[in-house]
């Protein structure tokens, strides 16, 4: 037999399949719509969270403060060394002068302050270094170091140990955060993949004395099996488009006020710079999803 | 061409279908099985296609031990076999051309050839003008022509036909029974079962009774006798 036109045959049977059984097509298409917009939501939800988190992140620092009568060569070798440890992300050098500049600033409109600091003779302030860890657990590690190294008779004091707690708990709460994420994705993802197998199942079901009849015409399981593998991919085409649209106005609205409670990107920025990549994986996921479930649905018929 | 040798076929334990049947069925002959609702008619013909296994005994379509073949086998077997049911049994989403179509296309046969047969096969069966309507927009004798035309299009050897006119009025009775007959004459081999006796004494061929599941007589000529 000529596979082309079989498989000619077999296409268009899905799509005439899809088209004429309107009603069945609709609802399997809405149920399909229902999974791959968790899909995306959870897509949207882990891309917030990651955000929001590496924001969080992002804030934790330590500053290490040196005595006054430091020399500054000291400080700028202290950097230096710093900056090779391999759990540093960044480091940043303010001196005193800096300090004293921002402190100035930021109390401009305060002129007790700025009136009793012309006073002083000396600037009061200390010289530090600001340290941003590749990530919160690793501040213990340069905490440490800098607790042994050499330059620990410069040092005057390390807010690490201030912030031990609450470093601690903050790493403890994000990477938490990331578990119950990926929980929460992988139960919603398979309640999701459940009902549209379900949903397939039935529809299915109602197709099976079509399918024994085609089955004793003379038909072979693949040629009986085909059209119906071809209707669940179309299912998961329609929801796959249904699903990216859909996201447009939601992302458009939800987007900025996420942003603004939780931190981290406006999702609707996200969304139009990711538009084909997040079509891409509704769609693979649509047409995975819905031939998946045709096949697994429609064996036990097949067996006339 | 067609031998069951000693079949039976047990549901459950309450209901024993077939017991012990041995029947051998030519080439070009016109058979009708008949016996009372139970009797076990379509279990025997449900054998014959594969669509039940039988609890013991073979059956055997030529050379083929049907049970013991291969899938694809089963699939050569029930290309030569063309097969109407009381209930039609049409794919409701197609329509009248499409349903015959769906017969050829399945066996792979050529557009060219599916555009020359299904008009043939429609015309045959005097459909030719609903051969765009739907199993829902025809009546009941209607879908059962259709379904001829789909059991005979790809020229089968045999044709099967359960209690084809159990759902019709005298007329496309009538009209249905002439078209097996034709068929027959044509030189396709037909198995009948009914229960209907005035359609099996007006045929005057071969008559197989069967009784609670046992083939109790086997006439040439036969008549459906009623105790
Ligand atoms: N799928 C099944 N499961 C259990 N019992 C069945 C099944 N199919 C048929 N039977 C039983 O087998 C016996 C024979 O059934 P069959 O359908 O072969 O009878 P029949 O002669 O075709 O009757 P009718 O003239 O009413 O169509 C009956 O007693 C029936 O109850
Ligand atoms: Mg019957």
């Amino acid at each position: 037999m000529a596979t082309g036109v079989t498989i000619q045959r077999i296409i268009r049977g899905g799509f005439m399949s899809f088209w004429r059984n309107g009603w069945v097509s609709l609802t399997a298409t809405l149920v399909m719509t229902l999974a791959v917009f968790v899909i995306g939501s959870l897509l949207f939800s882990n891309v917030l969270l990651t955000s929001a988190l590496s924001q969080i992140e992002g804030q934790v620092d330590i500053s290490v403060y040196f005595r006054t009568d430091a020399a500054e060569q000291d400080i700028l070798a202290a950097n230096a060394a710093i900056a090779q440890l391999p759990q540093v992300r960044s480091i940043a050098y303010v001196s005193r002068d800096d300090a004293l500049a921002k402190f100035r600033a930021r109390h401009a409109g305060n002129a007790l302050i700025t009136q009793s600091l012309d006073e002083l003779a000396d600037n009061p302030l200390q010289a530090s270094l600001n340290i941003r860890a590749e990530s919160p657990e690793q501040y213990e590690v340069i905490a440490r170091f800098l607790e042994s190294s050499v330059y620990q008779a410069i040092i005057d004091k390390v807010n690490y140990f201030q912030n031990q707690v609450v470093i601690e708990r903050l790493s403890k709460v994000l990477s938490a955060g990331r578990a119950v994420g990926l929980g929460i994705t992988i139960a919603l993802a398979a309640i999701a993949v459940l009902v549209v197998l379900n949903t397939i199942r039935l529809a299915i079901y109602v197709a099976r004395d079509e399918i024994s009849v085609m089955k004793v015409v003379g038909a072979s399981s693949a040629y009986v099996r085909g059209p119906f593998v071809v209707s669940g991919a179309l299912y998961g085409i329609f929801a796959a488009f249904i699903t990216t649209v859909l996201f447009y106005p939601l992302t458009f609205w939800f987007g900025p006020q996420a942003a603004k409670f939780f931190g981290g990107l406006n999702l609707f920025h996200y969304y139009l710079a990711h538009f084909f990549q997040i079509f891409l994986i509704l769609l693979s996921c649509g047409i995975l999803l819905g031939t998946l479930s045709s096949v697994i649905a429609i064996r036990r018929y097949l067996k006339v | 061409m067609i031998y069951f040798d000693k079949v039976s076929k047990t549901y459950s334990a309450t209901s024993i279908a077939l017991d012990g049947v041995s029947l051998a069925i030519e080439p070009k002959e016109f058979v009708s099985i008949v016996g009372r609702s139970g009797a076990g008619k379509t279990t025997l013909l449900k054998l014959l296609l594969a669509e039940e296994k039988p609890s013991s005994g073979e059956v055997y379509f030529e050379s083929f031990n049907v049970h013991n073949a291969t899938p694809n086998e089963v699939i050569q077997i029930r290309r030569r076999i063309g097969c109407v049911f009381q209930d039609f049994r049409l794919l409701p989403s197609k329509t009248a051309f499409e349903n015959i179509a769906f017969a050829m296309e399945a066996a792979g046969a050529a557009d060219a050839d599916i555009a020359v047969d299904v008009p043939q096969a429609l015309e045959l069966v005097g459909l030719a003008d609903k051969a765009w309507h739907f199993p829902n927009e025809l009546s009941g004798g209607e879908k059962q022509r259709v379904a001829i035309a789909r059991a005979i299009v790809n020229r089968p050897d045999v044709v099967l036909a359960d209690e084809p006119t159990g759902n019709l009025d005298p007329i496309s009775m009538r009209e249905i029974m002439g078209l097996l007959k034709s068929i027959n004459e044509l030189g396709t081999t037909v198995i009948l079962a009914t229960h209907n006796h005035d359609i099996v004494n007006a045929l005057e061929k071969r008559v197989v009774t069967i009784e609670s599941g046992k083939v109790v007589r086997d006439d040439k000529k036969g008549r459906y006798m009623i105790k």
